[in-house]
């Protein structure tokens, strides 16, 4: 007698796996996807010849002024980028000062990567390092004075060093503030909830720009005689303020998800308001609400580009302020400066929606 | 219900600081207020600046070269302010129009059953979302634009639109005196559409059965037109643009300020747009749309009957912050010199006149109250959409 | 009890700040010499008025101005410190205190002397406004731009003065204002307007930044009047003098033929308006609150009128202006200063 032996499983029939059936199913499935999946493959081949073509097979790539980049098909004009690039991260920043710069870039990644991995151990050290020193050290460094270090004024900071500052600032006073404010929104004191409420409202229903008018043309004069700051100052606290009423309706979403029972268990344990608040409520409201947190800080960081509108020179001003050098004009000039200003922008905005649904993914799996 | 007396002691100790806690916010905030204004009021009266709103009155005396309402040189700074806010409504109202069309559309595609259309989609969206408003509207403007030919060797399309650095040159149509027929047989239409989308919600409820409304009312429609035409003939002429001098005279001519911002506003606002959508139709329960095959619905049937109107009450809420953004971010234009409130208002008159509290004051009220506005339209919507999917659904 | 008087404390303290802050309106010179140096209000970057050159020091006529004044408050043209404002905030600028004075090619009208709260001291700059356009256009006049499209700089008196000559001429014309000059020559080169419209001088100046100079033409016909000067608050009449004299000194020393080169020697000349200009004879700085050699200071690291013209906007310049009305009156020119008596 033989053995039984069961019959090996067959494999699939061959046009079910593979690259041919995933081909079938995602994009020849119906007579109509056949004829999507054609143009969108001539549209993809169409762009991307215009791209590398304009990028490379026509672009210019060394040249030490316009000449370079006035051949008859001229595609990008990447000496322009590559003789401006020092301005454009540091602006009119005195070149011989700019290692402060890079040093104070240099300790923001140090202090920020391992805040933002999860696994990475020294939370709470990290956290007074960027929160206690990195401030302080970024002030002393950026604008000198002290220490022998020459003095800088900020009308010569500029590209991305301001960009990174006032999106740091906002982002760094608008959290705070945002709380407070939704805190208060939500306080059953009515005249600091209205107060609230009237603060939020007021500056989420005006653009960004006349707030940073208020702040260039108005707010000295809210000011006694005498008494005034610096330029960049204003806008930050203009920044500042606008992306807080932002935040304050963000955080306000997570507030409200957080069941009544916290509280009463809160209290329930003898803790009043603010310990409740801090030590029960809020960890849980900013947990749930991270992915908006980040999207608020995107906008921020796309928005400060307005205060290139009010004369303050941003990456965007920056690039905007070297096409106006007569040794670099050409046809291309501009489309190169926009489309790098945009590469950067896009990676820093890429990397926070990207760590904004990492953050997302993992929190969720933890609930 | 009885407290014990130790949270009623608590409660009443809780009750005074609470009292005494906003008694100081109040003070504080009046004092900062009262500090600021009487700061205001005194550098102004110190350095003898006029202060007031009698400026409204006074002629303006500049060009604005695009305008809704007839404006010149001569009117008030008033009406500056209310050439400037049409300006600032036009480019907000047609930028929700083509940025809501271009997401929803871009939004299903995100979604389709087809991969490469889905990361076209998905491209387009991370592409336009990431990068700055300002830094696109500049792109178009100072990038693109430029790129157009002179008026004199303009793009030419059928010899009555014309496109060039100056912007698009369309024909104006000019109606006549008969052309109120043809206004009739608009309202005539528009009512039919109406009256037969009632008819057919009444069918289906009382019979389940799916009336059509398009086509009775489209021929309706051409049945007024016919009658307005034998009417009235044609009533209307082109007025072609020609060039003459510098640049086109006649027709109608869309500037490239506006072009360039709508564009930029449509292309961002719409990948935000998407998303909301896309987010908005997952929401919907995947029963509902395998319901929807059970009961022998089209692919299309399904999501116009099932899908949307359930996928609707997830998307209104921060769709309606999304065109709050844009009527918003409107105000970029300033930047690439289309006139609308903030760059004629709140820029030239602000400098001309030299008031600067009272114009960015004025400025910021009008947002506030436009932003008012939307919300209330997109709050009744919203009830109104809630409110059919309970009775119905 | 004991949170509510750490609160009372903090809302105590508040007020005490609150009130402390009382505005008392210090005269600007004696802030100004506290501070050590002269806050100048200039323009974003106009060649040959203000702007920084490629070592980010600013540069200009309107930028020796304020390097006069802060000779004359300190001796030392290098204790001045400037801060670029659009045409939008230059005069909240002055009236908040954040600049003291403000030398950014500003012109002198009726209104803005009037009810902003600012004082002209004087007119360095005797300008008007022209256009700018292709020359492959074959334009030779002014009135041949009927139908044109116009890009200038929003809020400025430009804006007004091409609306009224236009419509005095019966001509159509498309304005195109941007908030910043930059935008407007950029639009202008792109294409985007026929003609580039603002004072004639600076037409001049932002031609230097066109792709090709050599292919646009300035106009020579001048529509306005466009007298540029610096401009003080309203109300502090001593450093109003200061400003005023630092320019008419610059003026004196060329009419007396004092330069920065010979100033030294001059110091020793028996023409008794030089050594009252010098500070020799007389005690005309003291009157004004400052030392009797300002003017030596001035011409000494600054120059005369002449010598700062020359360098900044004159023949030798990439501009090229002549002197033309801003000659000496001795010359048929404008300038003309008091004379220091």
């Amino acid at each position: 007698m033989a053995e039984w032996t069961p019959t090996p499983p067959r494999p699939a029939p061959a046009s079910s796996v593979g690259f041919s059936a995933w081909a079938r199913r995602n994009l020849f499935a119906t007579p109509g996807d056949v004829a999507f999946t054609v143009l969108g493959a001539a549209f993809i081949i169409w762009l991307g010849n215009v791209i590398i073509d304009w990028a490379f097979i026509n672009a210019s790539f060394a040249g030490d002024d316009r000449t370079a980049c006035l051949k008859p098909v001229q595609g990008a004009c990447w000496p322009f980028i590559d003789a401006k690039l020092g301005q454009f991260i540091y602006g009119r920043y005195p070149e011989a000062e700019t290692w402060r710069v890079n040093l104070v870039f240099l300790f923001g990644a140090v202090g920020l990567v391992p805040m933002l991995v999860p696994a990475a151990p020294f939370k709470s050290f990290n956290i007074a390092f960027l929160l206690g020193f990195y401030p302080v050290f970024t002030f002393v460094m950026l604008t000198g004075g002290l220490f022998g270090l020459a003095e800088v004024e900020t009308t010569d900071w500029g590209g991305l060093l301001v960009t990174l500052v006032v999106a740091v600032t906002g982002i760094a006073a608008s959290l705070p503030l945002g709380i407070m404010l939704a805190l208060g929104r939500r306080s059953k004191l009515p005249i600091i909830r209205y107060f609230c409420i009237g603060f939020i409202e007021v500056f989420r229903g005006v653009p960004l720009i006349t707030v940073l008018f208020m702040a260039s043309v108005m707010l000295p004069l809210f000011l006694p005689d005498g008494v005034n700051f610096d330029k960049l100052m204003r806008c930050l606290i203009g920044v500042a303020l606008f992306s807080s009423a932002y935040m304050a309706e963000v955080v306000r979403g997570g507030l409200q998800a957080i069941p009544k029972g916290q509280y009463e268990a809160g209290a329930a344990l003898g803790l009043g308001y603010w310990k409740t608040t801090r030590l029960i409520i809020l960890p849980q409201a900013l947990k749930l609400v991270i992915p908006g947190i980040v999207n608020t800080f995107i906008g921020l960081f796309k928005d400060t580009t307005l205060v290139l509108i009010v004369g303050l020179f941003d990456l965007l001003g920056i690039v905007q302020f070297h096409f106006t050098d007569a040794s670099w004009a050409t046809p291309e000039t501009h489309i190169t400066g926009y489309v790098f200003a945009g590469a950067v922008f896009w990676v820093f905005c890429f990397a926070m929606s990207r760590y904004s649904i990492f953050m997302e993914n993992r929190l969720s799996t933890g609930r | 219900m009885s407290e014990k007396p130790i949270i009623a002691r608590w409660r009443a100790r809780v009750g005074q600081r609470d009292v005494l806690a906003q008694v100081l916010v109040a003070l504080l905030v009046i004092m900062a207020v009262y500090w600021l204004v009487g700061n205001v009021v005194s550098n102004l009266e110190r350095q003898n600046v006029a202060s007031g709103f009698g400026f409204f009155n006074e002629r303006a005396g500049f060009g604005i070269n695009q305008t809704l309402i007839d404006y010149n040189e001569d009117n008030s700074y008033g009406r500056v302010l209310v050439v400037g806010l049409l300006n600032t409504l036009l480019v907000s109202v047609l930028g929700i129009a083509a940025a809501s069309f271009l997401g929803f559309v871009i939004g299903i595609g995100r979604l389709s059953q087809n991969w490469l259309i889905s990361k076209l989609a998905m491209v387009y969206i991370e592409i336009f979302r990431n990068v700055p408003l300002l830094l696109q509207i500049m792109f178009w403007y100072f990038g693109v634009l430029r790129n157009l030919p002179v008026p004199r060797q303009s793009l030419d399309l059928g010899e009555l639109m014309f496109l060039n650095n100056r912007g698009f040159v369309l024909p104006a149509i000019e109606a006549g005196a008969g052309a109120i027929w043809y206004g009739l047989a608009a309202i005539i239409g528009i009512t039919a559409v109406f009256w037969f989308k009632r008819r057919a919600r009444r069918i289906l409820v009382a019979t389940g059965t799916i009336a059509s409304v398009w086509r009775p009312a489209a021929s309706i429609f051409l049945l007024a037109l016919v009658m307005a035409y034998l009417i009235a003939g044609v009533p209307f002429q082109l007025d072609v643009p020609v060039l003459r001098g510098f640049n086109f005279r006649g027709g109608i001519s869309v500037i490239p300020e506006f072009v360039a911002l709508l564009l930029a506003l449509s292309l961002y606002t719409a990948s935000f747009i998407a998303e909301i959508v896309r987010a908005g139709i997952e929401a919907v329960d995947k029963g509902q749309r395998e319901a929807a095959a059970a009961l022998g619905f089209t692919r299309s049937q399904s999501l116009n009957l099932v899908i949307v109107p359930q996928a609707l009450r997830v998307i209104i809420p921060p769709l309606t912050s999304q065109y709050l953004n844009l009527t918003k971010n409107s105000s970029l234009a300033v930047a690439i010199a289309y006139p609308d409130i903030v760059s004629v208002f709140a820029g030239t008159t602000l400098t001309q006149v030299g008031q600067a509290v009272e114009i960015i004051l004025v400025t910021m009220l009008i947002y506030l109250t436009l932003s008012l506005l939307t919300s209330l339209i997109m709050n009744w919507y919203n009830a109104r959409i809630a409110l059919a999917g309970g009775t119905h659904g | 009890m004991k949170m509510l008087s750490y609160k009372f404390r903090v809302v105590v303290l508040a007020c005490a700040c609150v009130f402390s802050q009382t505005a008392v309106a210090a005269e600007t010179l004696s802030i100004v010499q506290k501070r050590g140096h002269v806050q100048c209000g200039v323009s974003q970057g106009l060649p040959g008025f203000s702007n920084p050159d490629d070592k980010g020091n600013w540069v200009g006529m309107d930028v020796d101005i304020c390097r006069a004044v802060a000779a004359a408050v300190f001796g030392d043209s290098a204790k001045v410190k400037f801060t670029p404002l659009s045409a939008k905030e230059r005069f909240t600028a002055l009236q908040s205190g954040e600049v003291d004075m403000l030398a950014r090619n500003t012109t002198w009208s009726m209104h803005r002397d009037t009810a902003l709260g600012v004082d002209f001291t004087g007119v360095n700059y005797y300008d008007g406004q022209g256009f700018m356009v292709r020359k492959e256009l074959g334009i030779k006049s002014t009135l041949e731009l009927g139908g044109a499209s116009l890009c200038t700089n929003l809020g400025t008196t430009t804006e007004l003065n091409a609306a009224d000559y236009f419509r005095t001429n019966n001509m159509e014309y498309e304005i195109v204002a941007f908030e910043k000059a930059d935008e407007a020559v950029a639009a202008y080169n792109t294409g985007r307007c026929d003609a580039y419209t603002t004072d004639q001088s600076a037409l001049y100046a932002q031609r230097l930044k066109l792709t090709d100079p050599a292919a646009h033409v300035v106009l020579p016909e001048i529509i306005s009047k466009e007298p540029l000067g610096p401009v003080v608050r309203q109300g502090d009449d001593q450093w109003g003098d200061i400003v005023r004299w630092a320019h008419f000194a610059m003026v004196n020393a060329e009419e007396l033929g004092v330069t920065s080169k010979n100033v030294d020697k001059m110091k020793g000349d028996k023409n008794p308006a030089i050594r009252r200009l010098l500070g020799v004879d007389g005690t005309f700085g003291e009157n004004m609150g400052i030392s009797n050699d300002w003017a030596y200071h001035i011409i000494r690291t600054v120059g005369n009128y002449s010598e700062t013209f020359e360098r900044n906007v004159g023949k030798a310049t990439p501009l090229g202006i002549a002197r033309g009305v801003n000659a000496l009156w001795t010359q048929g020119g404008l300038q003309y200063a008091p004379p220091v008596r």
